[in-house]
């Protein structure tokens, strides 16, 4: 069986790019590291591969806002490419830039399948500060192809600008409605509540949204700081067996992509 | 052409943690009288389009569709004028404005071009203020006068930026006429920092090649003998007068730190002291190197620019050491004064504690978070003496191959200058950083302070490491302090080199050729590339929009010679400028101190001294900083920083994986007491590099493969004092590298760390030396952290506890120093510090945790919160001296190689042989209740408190 591709994006200022590669060979995929402008000169290179990932960093600086600039090189320059990629059933994910960066360019959550930025928006946490630290996610829906619907896994977050917001209620209805919320910060038990639960102060706890495909996926925790057992912040006080959650996501896109694609 | 004025701000109703910030900020200044803060971000644009397309800039770049609104032109509408102040921040003209950038590039990428864009800040204050009131607001919040222009009201518009081109006006600076009164003068006049015998053989040189010299020569020679560049003091000829005898050293440095590396002659040391850091093996590919450095002048005057061009600055050594080495992780050890003094007890021309504090956290944070490099160590320490000279120490660790571990410039190598562009920022840092500060120095030196673009840096990281890897560049160095002048100046010595300084790409006009020259601008590397590689190395930076330029080339005739224009404007010989500088031969003098001895009166309950050493600043949690820091991007992290059942408790040292795909680790630690130094800098020094030590053994490090760094920050050593100090703890370098078997392989030093106040008075920092250390890790499974594990496992203490609370934290917090600081015994100790290491590697140990700041008791404490798990510990059998009687010195002597083990009782056989002929003792059990129970040697309980008031009183400082 030929491999699975995957591309993962490179920019000024993305530097999660090293690890979500050796994150996705894990999973079984042929991964490269591209910089954007190789896309933006030869369109085309999309059509090699099956998967993009658009990885953490701060993208041009996260001058203006977190994904701001990259988002608008994307609407400019590929969003057409793009757009027939995820119509060709191919998978997209987006990691905490990354995930910025599909809301500012409109690719998620994408209701009505429209590319429209100002209804969804990740702005500055809560308390205003970066802030490193590990979350339990609870899945929020089960037409997503990188999530296991009963799997809670936890994650690290590290982000000053991941509070997810809705224009107004209809729209977070919406999302609700149409499943697109892929994942919510819980606490151990799966409760949702306040800081350092949800620890940027997003609206009903989004942490993650996926689009009306379940193809592409954008979150703020980073899966690909958890694909070893030692990444895990009590793993001194586990037995050998504690799995790396991370890799589900990983592993999930690239069996999607095997049974569907090739 | 159109000036477009945008303006941005939040929507009614939308949570703006900025506001709230500068709100609290504005109640902890004393004023009281502002109920409401707003913030708007102001774009000021140049540029022809219309103003359809300006508003879908504004709609569509610059404004957040579903929570902010945006106005073009002046947003005028102001409820109440009375009560209401609007001030506005512009960068100073020339400072780096990266957002502007980055809109300039957008704006392309939407379709139109623009000729200038320059961003503001805009703050609207609700309620009555006074005109002193606002000053002190901006002054102490708002803006910073080094890099930042203030416009209260709402009418004035900042001026335009202007710089006009530069006309070439070659000047020149005689000194061959010169007395030596008037040579002084001159360098003072120039602030060249040179005193009367380096002006003097300078006149030499010029009287022997017979003629004057130009301004941008007596620069050049200036930064490259600065004691930043050169470390004059530590390579002096000192005659030491030490308790009544005479020692002498040709060369401090050389016979103290070096020959430590020399002596044990390590062949796992690949280049020690000889690159910008010290490299030595990983494995069988690939090395690691590692640098640690100071920026503390910049940071006292500017500290979110300082501390992140201090970080971007260390970055940038790895990346300059060999053929460049990949960095992997950072590392950050700040000295303030006590955040909490008034505002009243601050000296003046300087920031309060606690803004500094907050300035140069933020500022580590945002640059090495942008760069993608974990901050995976630290520590931070509170004296008051700090208060005007704050310390930031930043490190990098890089991982590099074994066979790109050196640099081969050759005649006929073009000069490349790759990344960022050069401005006027940093003039003379390096000769500022090498003088003592006053309060006039915010005036003065504004313009030493370097703006730092982290994304620049990455970007040429990026490009760099491609070219690396496919070996399209000879040789390689960072521009730091010294800027061009100093790395062009290194890497030709040697061989000479020729310069055309109008080729240096320039953020704005109106640079001179001096001013290009000695720039300090951040960013910028220097590589060396033979003809026939150009047009691919260029291929490569032009793929990823990095700018880099040809600037001149390697010559073989061992002058450096500038040129403007193809006018000459500098040609001095390579030997004069690197080795001409004259060797000093300093009067140092050290009096063991004789202070009284402290006795506390015996309690019967330690429970409230425990409390307040927990609590104590420098014991106390950092996690409000730790978490501010990416420390797990590049997925390397084994140990973080934080640790235990609520991933909270604090960590000995940080173990990263540099490579995927193995399970070899590195550990990294540091170690520093400057109470002690108030005892003696000896023990002090010695008590660093035990603690920093004892750090990478508890997480299982190899013992075998400990590598050291030093950074002295000191006072003025001109006083012999002083110097004699520094005498000491060097001493004390060498002593303790022998008996570790831990060479030092890289280190810096920042003298001059005094600050005269406008009464006269002189406030020196405490002498500090940091000692920053490495290990490997054979296997990271086999780590361990510091909580506890298990109920009835059983605690051993390892090493002896002394009658040593010299400059405890138990003094410190009764307001006390005490007579004797902890020493460290030089045979004991590494047996101790290897025999731990075997136990942690035999998988024999459940946790490890040192006895440091605050003892024993503290090291328990933390244990048990950090597991929540409580110990019942007795203390009758715990290995002590003679002279150790009391139970304060049992509980809170910092006596040092004492580790704490949890032990499961099915392997106490086996770790009890491996411990023979070592002090130990079983002094506590592991328990299910949840409370800390010591009893002293005569079995009464003297400290019994629940874990949930231990861990409060830890977590309570920093929640800012």
């Amino acid at each position: 069986m030929a491999k699975v591709k995957a591309l993962v994006l490179r920019a000024a200022g993305i530097n999660c790019d090293l690890e979500t590669q050796h994150a996705l060979q894990l999973a079984g995929a042929d991964a490269d590291r591209t910089h954007i402008n190789r896309i933006i000169e030869q369109k085309n290179l999309l059509e090699d591969y099956q998967i993009i990932v658009f990885p953490g960093g701060f993208s041009y600086g996260d001058d203006i806002a977190a994904g701001r600039i990259l988002a608008n090189q994307i609407t400019h320059h590929l969003y057409e490419p793009l757009k027939k990629f995820i119509d060709q059933g191919k998978a997209v994910l987006g990691i905490c830039n990354g995930f910025q960066v599909l809301v500012k360019s409109g690719i998620l959550p994408a209701l009505d399948s429209q590319q429209k930025n100002d209804l969804v928006t990740i702005t500055e946490n809560d308390n205003g500060k970066f802030d490193d630290r590990w979350v339990h996610l609870q899945p929020g829906t089960d037409k997503c192809i990188f999530i296991n619907p009963n799997q809670r896994i936890y994650l690290p977050i590290a982000h000053g600008e991941g509070k997810v917001v809705t224009k107004d209620e209809n729209v977070l209805e919406t999302l609700k409605k149409n499943g697109h919320i892929a994942f919510r910060y819980v606490d151990e038990n799966g409760s949702q509540g306040t800081w350092p639960i949800n620890p940027n102060g997003s609206i009903d706890s989004i942490a993650g949204l996926t689009d009306t495909t379940g193809r592409v996926l954008g979150l703020m925790p980073h899966p690909e700081r958890f694909i070893r057992k030692t990444q895990h912040p009590r793993w001194t006080r586990l037995n050998n067996d504690n799995t790396p959650d991370g890799m589900s996501i990983f592993n999930n896109a690239v069996k999607y992509i095997e049974q569907n694609l090739i | 052409m159109k000036q477009w004025r945008f303006e941005i701000f939040n929507q009614q109703g939308t949570v703006d943690a900025q506001s709230r910030t500068i709100l609290e900020d504005i109640k902890e200044l004393g004023i009281d009288s502002i109920k409401n803060v707003k913030t708007a971000k102001v774009f000021l644009v140049q540029a022809d389009f219309d103003i359809d397309f300006a508003k879908k800039v504004c709609s569509q770049l610059l404004t957040d569709p579903v929570c902010q609104d945006y106005k073009i032109g002046k947003n005028s509408t102001i409820e109440n004028p009375q009560d209401t102040t609007v001030i506005e921040v512009h960068l100073k003209s020339g400072v780096t404005d990266p957002v502007a950038q980055s809109v300039t590039n957008a704006i392309e990428d939407m379709g139109e071009t623009v000729k200038h864009v320059r961003t503001a800040r805009k703050y609207i204050l609700t309620g009555q203020l006074t005109k002193q009131q606002t000053d002190t607001i901006c002054k102490r919040i708002l803006a910073n006068d080094c890099i930042e222009d203030v416009i209260i009201g709402n009418s004035a518009e900042p001026p335009e930026p202007h710089t006009e081109a530069y006309k070439l006006q070659i000047n020149t600076w005689p000194i061959i006429n010169l007395t030596p009164t008037q040579l002084v003068e001159l360098s003072k006049e120039k602030d060249l920092f040179l005193n009367e015998r380096e002006m003097l053989t300078i006149q030499d040189y010029f009287k022997k090649i017979k003629r004057e010299p130009t301004d941008i020569e007596l620069e050049t020679i200036a930064q490259t003998w600065s004691e930043h560049c050169v470390h004059k003091t530590l390579k002096s000829s000192i005659d030491m007068n030490f308790d009544g005898k005479n020692i002498h050293f040709d060369n401090l440095i050389k016979e103290t730190i070096f020959a430590a590396a020399k002596e044990l002659n390590k062949d796992w040391c690949i280049s020690v002291f000889d690159d910008n850091a010290g490299v030595v093996e990983f494995d069988d590919e690939s090395a690691i190197c590692f640098k640690v450095e100071t920026h503390n002048h910049p940071s006292a005057l500017d500290p979110y620019g300082g501390a992140a061009t201090g970080i971007g600055g260390v970055i940038r050594d790895p990346m300059g050491t060999g053929l460049g080495a990949k960095p992997i992780a950072n590392t950050d050890v700040f000295c303030f004064g006590e955040p909490d003094k008034k505002l009243d007890e601050i000296p003046k021309g300087v920031l309060h504690p606690k803004r500094i504090m907050k300035g140069v956290v933020s500022g580590v944070r945002d640059y090495g978070n942008r760069m993608g490099i974990p901050t995976v160590n630290g520590a931070v320490y509170f004296d008051d003496r700090y208060i005007a000279n704050p310390l930031v120490f930043c490190g990098n660790v890089g991982l590099m191959d074994k066979d790109k571990c050196f640099k081969y410039q050759q005649t006929g190598n073009l000069i490349v200058v790759v990344g960022g562009r050069t401005g006027r920022d940093g003039i003379h840092g390096a000769t500022f950083s090498s003088g003592q500060m006053t309060h006039e120095h915010e005036t003065i030196f504004s313009h030493a302070v370097q703006i730092g673009n982290a994304i620049t840096e990455k970007k040429t990281l990026d490009v760099l490491l491609q070219a690396r890897d496919a070996q399209l560049y000879e040789s390689i160095t960072d521009c730091g302090a010294g800027g061009l002048s100093s790395a062009v100046g290194e890497m030709g010595e040697k061989l000479g080199a020729e310069v055309d300084l109008e080729k240096i790409p320039l953020k704005y006009n109106g640079l001179s050729y001096t001013e290009t020259w000695i720039s300090e601008a951040q960013e910028r590397m220097v590589i060396a590339v033979t003809p026939e590689k150009l047009d691919a190395i260029m291929k490569i930076f032009d793929g990823e929009d990095v700018e880099a330029t040809v600037i001149g080339k390697f010559t073989g005739d061992k002058k450096l010679r500038l040129k403007y224009n193809n006018q000459q404007v500098a040609e001095i010989d390579m030997d004069f400028l690197h080795g001409g500088v004259p060797k000093f031969s300093r009067k140092a003098e050290w009096k063991t101190k004789n202070l009284p001895a402290v006795n506390l009166k015996p309690k019967k309950n330690y429970n409230d001294d425990l409390l307040k050493i927990l609590s104590s600043y420098n014991v106390s949690s950092k996690e409000w900083i730790i978490r501010q820091y990416d420390h797990e991007v590049q997925g390397g992290s084994v140990i973080k920083p934080l640790t235990g059942i609520a991933n909270d408790g604090p960590s000995d040292a940080a173990v990263v994986l540099p490579k995927y795909n193995t399970n070899k680790g590195i550990a990294i630690s540091c170690g520093m007491n400057p109470c002690y130094g108030d005892i003696d800098p000896y023990h002090m020094a010695l008590s660093g590099i035990d603690e920093a030590i004892r750090n990478l053994i508890c997480v299982g490090a190899r013992f075998d493969r400990i590598s050291l760094l030093d950074n002295f920050c000191w006072g003025n050593c001109t006083k012999p004092q002083t110097l004699g100090s520094l005498v000491r703890a060097a001493q004390a370098c060498y002593d303790g590298a022998m008996a570790f078997q831990a060479p030092f392989i890289s280190g810096k030093d920042s003298l001059n760390n005094e600050f005269q106040c406008d009464d006269g008075t002189t406030i020196a920092i405490p002498t500090t030396l940091l000692i920053s250390a490495m290990s490997l890790v054979d296997d990271i499974n086999k780590c361990i952290t510091m909580d506890l594990k298990k109920p009835s496992n059983l605690l051993f203490i390892v090493g002896q506890t002394k009658n040593e609370l010299g400059g405890s934290h138990y003094y410190k917090v009764h307001n006390q120093l005490g007579s004797i600081a902890p020493a460290v015994n030089l045979e004991t100790a590494p047996e101790i510090a290897k025999r731990v290491s075997q136990a942690i590697q035999k998988g024999l140990v459940a946790s490890c945790h040192d006895c440091s700041e605050g003892g024993l008791a503290v090291a328990l404490a933390e244990m048990a919160f950090a597991a929540d798990l409580g110990i019942d510990a007795t203390l009758k059998d715990l290995p002590k001296a003679n002279d150790c009687t009391t139970t304060d010195a049992i509980l809170f002597s910092e006596s040092n190689s004492r580790y704490i083990l949890e032990i499961a009782p099915e392997n106490i056989n086996e770790f009890t042989k491996l411990m023979e002929n070592i002090p130990i003792a079983k002094i506590a059990t592991v328990t299910e209740t949840k409370n800390l129970k010591i009893n002293n040697t005569e079995n009464q309980t003297v400290i019994d408190i629940a874990l949930s008031e231990l861990k409060q009183a830890w977590q309570k400082n920093f929640k800012w």
